[in-house]
């Protein structure tokens, strides 16, 4: 996020999309809720679902599946058109604003209509009021990300926001949510191909240079890795032959599941790092266990880039180990000794080498966090980002087209799915569904569908149906919902038993290498 | 520029800022006025007067925390009228509900009496599940109130157990509304309110309903702030007492919002979570996967030892045996194949200290960038 959890209440005008906050980020939402009931703001939701944000929301406008780009940049259409953007802010701080105003010129409220849906009087309201707002503030999740144009999705975000200056200030921002409590950290960390930690290239041969010093090795590789839906493919055509797993669940959590299971049978050897043996697990050569947060001590950066401490509070079962000291073994073994005395002194080493925790330590994080980046000791923490300047100097526009999504419906597979989570389970549900309470809350897996959908079909409550993709089918029971609008369907993704994503599809955001979980065709029919 | 207003309390006298009520001013300078229905981030609703203190020239006590501190007032927070008082509401909140505990005082038959109805209704031998963890027991005893010999009457409302997370105990309500603000005005979730009138006043969910048919999304919220033995954990109520439990404060292993919470541990086990109040990023709230969601911890699934697969099947094997296979078939795939044929899924579940170890094993030992988690997914 841009800006804090505790900022949101400071908005007078919040834009939520792309995120079910209720039930995926439940105290975030209070802050939303608190500010629209207590404190006068006012909110803008726009998502395919009749969410429960919806009840709070002053408009709900309601897109059609990955329609984003396209209402965004209606949404500055109009913005533009009425003079309402934030002229000083565009001036002196931003770049790239003929070439924008030129792409969104094509995108007229009644263009816009055609494409997503919305009503064109309704975008008109709701540009107005996020353009007129002293403090606005944008928050979304991966209903934004999870599609091939989730990058653009997110540029037309921050589009609109450097337009009517609606960042760097209390109550903005740009906020995505991050749906895993450690998504921040990983990345932050270096989790990911093309960057060690705080988000220093690979390729940067001064950063590869600098890293060889800090760890005393030579060699280290500047060419970027494959991301994780990259290594799947490779998996399968032989190119990729090992792969280390820890603490993921990818045969639930991934799309086109009876193709990846395929992917993941391919490689010549397999290792699984985790609490249970997931349905991951089970293809592995070699499983470890290790421990839970309960069982160590270390740190997690939420939502907010906030540093927080995570410390024991039981023995782990058995033989279970702490994932860093299994890595650390491992490492020494393989003739690279790493040897931690504890987490704390695997935070002095990130603070060394990494600039935006240079200032981190358990000593000042021990009541209440930091936010990074905090370059030095004596350094605050940076609540809000962007203040003065953008870290490159001044904020690109970028002017973007709409595409449509990879999948449509047709004739043969005329309903639309779109996938999700529950308040009551977590991710692939290896967690929440050890627990009897959750999972007497939902028991197993639902599709939900509008009552004029269940008319047409001829089902009922409790029914069950065959979901059928191009990619695969499951069976699970109706919930006629009126969350659900008519011609999208809406299944959750954590059963493993009813894997929602062996329907979905797994075309890929070019840039992010996201998938695009949110959109996909299929068609419905009572099981025998 | 003109001086701050001031005011005096129990004789010393202080400064506040314009719209500070006298409670603020009073804690904000240690001075400790009881509270039972006061509830941080919700409007004052003056409804138990335990609160009340004596300011001259008022004609009656007044709540301290709905009263807004005026320039050169005189208060008396714990003066004879305001210590009657408080022992009077004291006394018709203990005498009025199942309050078994010690305080209760009274040994004599009407006791007896009295613990065995409560007992029968509770079905439990144990006294009152919350006793020594009770705001309304800290009061009566410091201010030496027992529960008056009332008939023991049966209780209107019989308790609800009938959900996997909260039992709600009637009984022991005192409606003081915390529960209500804690649900409407904290969270927001409009699960819970007043309901009937009188005597006959009660808690309601949704129009009386069932909290597991109604809008109550089992957050929690209304537990952490009820301070007496009307709401109580289900898992916890008669299983775990406070000083059997050590607390330890962590932050929350679901979603990115990353609440603190604590961890109640019991024989190295976690039997409660509680959020941790006044320090953000969550203040106190926390939702019902952090509350609750936390049996997987001491699960019987949970993997104890290295497997490792032969034909087609796992057996378990030791750490040394287990990581002498990987380091191996690392190695060799490495030198066959080249480093790039092998790749690493780092978690957003561990901590950023192993995702640091993991991003530095694949680099530096495996020599690849083959590294990522599930942020996409
Ligand atoms: S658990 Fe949460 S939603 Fe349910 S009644 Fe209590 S405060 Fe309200
Ligand atoms: S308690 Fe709920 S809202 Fe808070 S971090 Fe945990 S899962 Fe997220």
């Amino acid at each position: 996020m841009t800006n804090t959890i505790g900022d949101i209440e400071d908005a007078d005008v919040i834009l939520v999309t792309g995120s079910n906050t209720t039930e995926n980020h439940p105290v975030l939402s209070t802050f939303v809720k608190r500010a629209v009931k207590f404190k006068g703001a006012r909110l803008i939701l726009v998502d395919p679902r009749k969410i429960g944000m919806a009840e709070f929301a002053h408009v709900w406008l309601r897109q059609n599946l990955g329609t984003d780009v396209a209402w965004l940049n209606g949404m500055m259409h109009v913005i533009l058109k009425e003079g309402l953007y934030n002229k000083s802010f565009v001036e002196e701080r931003t770049k790239g604003f003929e070439e924008l105003k030129k792409t969104v010129e094509q995108y007229p409220p009644e263009r816009v209509e055609a494409i997503s849906g919305i009503p064109a009087e309704d975008l008109k309201e709701a540009a107005r009021l996020y353009a007129t707002a002293k403090k606005a503030s944008i928050l979304y999740c991966m209903g934004i990300t999870q599609h091939i144009t989730g990058t653009d999705n997110v540029k037309s975000l921050a589009n609109l926001a450097m337009l009517c200056g609606h960042l760097g200030r209390e109550g903005t921002g740009v906020n995505p949510l991050r749906g895993q409590n450690n998504v921040q950290g990983a990345c932050d960390m270096g989790g990911l191909p093309n960057v060690y930690t705080g988000y220093q290239p690979v390729a940067d041969l001064a950063v590869a240079k600098k890293m060889e010093t800090a760890w005393g090795v030579t060699g280290l590789s500047t060419r970027p890795g494959l991301t994780v839906t990259q290594m799947m493919p490779a998996a399968h055509e032989g190119k990729l032959k090992a792969l280390y797993i820890i603490g993921e669940n990818p045969l639930v959590s991934d799309p086109d599941l009876n193709h990846l299971k395929k992917c993941l049978e391919q490689l010549e050897f397999l290792v699984v790092q985790d609490l249970f043996l997931t349905e991951t697990a089970r293809l592995a050569h070699v499983v470890l266990p290790s421990c839970c947060f309960a069982e160590k001590e270390g740190t997690f950066t939420n939502t907010e880039r906030r540093v927080q401490r995570v410390r024991k509070a039981v023995d782990p079962p058995g033989e279970a180990k702490d994932d860093w000291r299994i890595l650390c073994d491992l490492a020494t073994r393989m003739g690279y000794a790493m040897t931690y005395g504890s987490p704390q002194e695997i935070m002095e080493e990130i603070a060394r080498v990494t600039p935006s925790y240079g200032g981190i330590t358990y000593d000042r994080i021990d009541d209440v966090g930091l936010h990074w980046p905090c370059p030095n000791p004596e350094h605050p923490g940076t609540p809000i980002l962007h203040r003065e300047q953008f870290t490159s100097g001044r904020g690109k526009f970028h002017a973007i087209d709409y595409l449509p999504p990879a999948e449509a419906a047709d004739a043969e597979y005329p309903l639309y799915l779109t996938t999700g989570r529950v308040l009551y389970h977590y991710h692939t549900g290896t967690m929440t569904m050890r627990s009897k309470g959750l999972n007497e809350r939902i028991p197993g897996c639902f599709v939900e569908i509008a009552p004029e959908d269940a008319e047409k079909y001829g089902v009922q409550d409790g029914d069950a149906v065959k979901i059928r993709s191009r990619r695969g089918q499951i069976q699970a029971a109706v919930k006629v919902s009126p969350k659900a609008v008519v011609g999208t369907i809406f299944i959750p993704f954590h059963f493993a038993q009813a894997a929602a994503n062996t329907l979905t599809h797994a075309a890929l955001d070019p840039v992010s290498k996201i998938p695009e979980f949110k959109v996909c065709a299929v068609r419905l029919e009572r099981a025998a | 520029m003109d001086a701050k207003p001031t005011l005096t309390l129990d004789g010393n006298t202080f400064s506040f800022d314009p719209g500070e009520t006298i409670l603020e001013v009073a804690r904000r300078n240690a001075i400790d006025i009881p509270t039972l229905c006061h509830l941080k981030r919700a409007t004052p609703t003056g409804a138990c007067r335990i609160c009340v203190v004596e300011v001259e020239g008022a004609r009656t006590l007044l709540a301290s925390c709905a009263t807004p501190a005026a320039d050169k007032m005189v208060v008396h927070t714990e003066s004879k009228k305001v210590v009657q008082a408080r022992r009077a509401i004291l006394q018709l909140m203990l005498s009025s509900g199942n309050h078994n505990c010690a305080v209760r005082g009274a040994d004599d038959q009407d006791w007896t009496a009295f613990q065995l109805k409560v007992q029968q209704e509770d079905r439990a031998t144990a006294l009152c599940p919350v006793w020594g963890d009770c705001k309304l027991q800290d009061l009566a005893y410091r201010y030496q109130v027992s529960g008056e010999r009332f008939p023991a009457e049966a209780s209107r409302y019989p308790t609800e157990t009938v959900n996997p997370f909260i039992v709600r105990d009637f009984s022991r309500c005192i409606l003081c509304g915390r529960c209500v603000q804690a649900c409407n005005d904290v969270q927001v979730n409009h699960a819970i309110n007043f309901g009937y009138r009188g005597s006959e006043t009660k808690i309601v969910a949704s129009g009386d309903r069932l909290l597991k048919d109604s809008n109550c999304v089992f957050c929690g919220e209304c537990v952490q702030a009820c301070p007496v033995g009307a709401l109580v954990e289900k898992d916890v109520r008669y299983h775990h007492r406070p000083w059997e439990m050590r607390k330890v404060r962590t932050t929350c292993t679901y979603c990115g919002v990353g609440c603190q919470l604590y961890l109640h541990v019991k024989e190295n086990r976690v039997v409660k979570i509680t959020g941790v109040q006044d320090v953000p990023p969550n203040h106190g709230s926390l939702c019902v996967k952090g509350r609750f969601g936390f049996d997987f911890i001491a699960s019987e699934d949970r993997l104890k030892k290295p497997l490792i697969k032969e034909n087609g099947a796992f057996r378990e094997a030791t750490w040394e045996e287990a990581l002498g296979r990987i380091a191996e078939n690392l190695k060799e795939i490495q030198t066959r194949h080249g480093a790039d044929s092998i790749g690493v899924l780092t978690s957003a579940r561990i901590t950023n200290e192993e995702n640091y170890v993991a991003q530095k094993f694949t680099r530096a030992v495996l020599k690849t960038n083959n590294i990522d988690h599930c942020a996409r997914l």
